[in-house]
């Protein structure tokens, strides 16, 4: 357990969070390892857990049926993986794919979800730290989306 | 000024729709020399005239190579030359990438699709003084991996240089072992120090303008943040007024520009 606090505590995710949310999340907080090619999850599956890249690059892929997958992001060491675990109906949107040795830190999504809503205060706490990267995601597609390297109209 | 009659000495094909020229002087002339960022003015014979940058110069040669994307008319007439047709070509004009300020410092070059034909020549300038900067990062954005240019250099930019070469597309299929996403995600994947780094910029003004945004919220200066302009060009000596942007000129004042010059009209939708 020392040794993930000590990780967790570095982590920008976790910057300036009061000690005794730490303590919490650490106790949710598992180390977690994902083969090359494996699924850390499948689209609309139960999404219970986020994730801490440590090491490694997991592909978000979206297959369009008869169609071969695409992948639509890529996350990388430093990164959080996933959000739907706090946001009704709490279900993968995508499928996540290790596309190399992935080594993690798995949270405990449901338990910090029951959490939350006993201690609005850790609520905001997580909401305001998972808003940017939620934010960034959504400013990345949206630039995505203009096709900026298509040509001109 | 007239043009100059230039020959297609060679054709590399970079991608589905970008090639490379090596373009040599007819009459074998001393030719004026260029700096990483200047561009020419290319014209094909009864086509037209457009402003292309210099991509590098062939080994030992007064030549310039030139990597055009075909997106239109005069594009596509000299995406389609053949090995020893002509062209006219006026230039070199245009001012500089800041590479003698970028010394004893780190440099970011954020390079987008077409981008990086720009700024391949400061790389080399760089990397031919590679110990008079400290670490040195491309970070490369495009479309697919189809459309990746000059890749196959990558491997000696990262292992003969020690550049920190980072690669994102847009979309990809699985084969694609890289970074899918946007450029601007790669900043914080690479080390450089902001407050002592130049960065170089590249590519289609949206990815310009969040790129210096996101370099400037790790750390960089404004005036350390320097993209080059793009706007229709005519005369390329500041008289007829086509690319004024803001109160510059980008053909005589530019293209390069500090981000803290132009940040006011970088994103007003009329200029
Ligand atoms: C200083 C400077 C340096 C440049 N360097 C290069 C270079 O190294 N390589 C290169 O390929 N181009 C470069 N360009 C852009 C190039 O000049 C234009 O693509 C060219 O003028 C288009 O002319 P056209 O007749 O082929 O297309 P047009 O017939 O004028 O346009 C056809 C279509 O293409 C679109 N289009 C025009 N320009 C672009 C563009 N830049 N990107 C995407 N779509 C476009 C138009 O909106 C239109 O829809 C540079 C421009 C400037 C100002």
């Amino acid at each position: 357990m020392k040794t993930l606090e000590s990780v967790l505590i570095k982590h920008p995710f976790f910057e300036n969070l009061e000690d005794s949310y730490l303590n919490l999340m650490t106790g949710c907080a598992k180390n977690i390892k994902f083969d090359a090619g494996q699924f850390i999850y499948r689209q609309d599956e139960e999404a219970n857990q986020f994730y801490i890249i440590r090491q490694g690059k997991v592909a978000l892929e979206i297959c369009p049926p008869g169609k071969t997958p695409v992948t639509v992001q890529t996350v990388n060491e430093g990164e959080i993986l996933g959000w739907a675990w706090l946001v009704p109906p709490y279900r993968w949107r995508f499928d996540a794919r290790a596309t190399e040795l992935t080594r993690a830190i798995a949270l405990d999504g449901k338990c910090l979800r029951k959490k939350c809503e006993e201690d609005k205060n850790l609520g905001y706490e997580l909401l305001k730290r998972l808003l940017p990267v939620i934010g960034r995601t959504m400013e990345a597609t949206r630039l995505q989306l203009v096709d900026v390297y298509g040509k001109r109209d | 000024m007239v043009p100059r009659p230039f020959k297609v000495k060679e054709i590399i094909r970079e991608s589905h729709d970008t090639v490379t020229l090596d373009l040599q002087p007819e009459k074998p002339e001393k030719e004026p020399g260029f700096a990483p960022g200047q561009f020419n003015m290319l014209y094909t014979f009864g086509v037209g005239e457009v402003p292309i940058s210099i991509s590098g110069s062939s080994s030992g040669a007064d030549s310039y190579l030139h990597t055009i994307r075909d997106v239109g008319k005069v594009t596509h007439a000299l995406a389609s030359l053949k090995r020893g047709q002509k062209v006219g070509l006026r230039g070199p004009f245009g001012n500089a990438w800041p590479i003698e300020q970028a010394k004893s410092r780190d440099v970011v070059i954020m390079a987008g699709g077409i981008g990086l034909a720009p700024l391949r020549p400061a790389l080399y300038a760089l990397l031919s003084q590679r110990d008079q900067y400290g670490n040195i990062s491309l970070l490369y954005g495009s479309r697919t991996r189809e459309d990746l240019l000059f890749h196959h250099e990558f491997e000696t930019w990262k292992g003969k240089y020690g550049v920190q070469v980072k690669v994102s597309v847009d979309t990809a299929d699985r084969d694609w072992k890289g970074n899918v996403g946007v450029v601007t995600t790669l900043i914080h994947r690479v080390s450089f120090d902001p407050s002592n780094c130049i960065a170089m910029i590249c590519g289609p003004e949206i990815m310009m303008r969040f790129s210096a945004m996101e370099l400037v919220q790790a750390g960089l200066e404004e005036d350390k943040i320097y993209m080059t302009m793009e706007r229709n060009m005519k005369c390329a000596v500041g008289f007829c007024g086509h690319c004024q942007f803001g109160p510059a000129f980008i053909c005589k004042d530019g293209p390069v520009f500090s981000y803290d010059r132009i940040k006011p009209f970088i994103s007003t939708r009329e200029i």
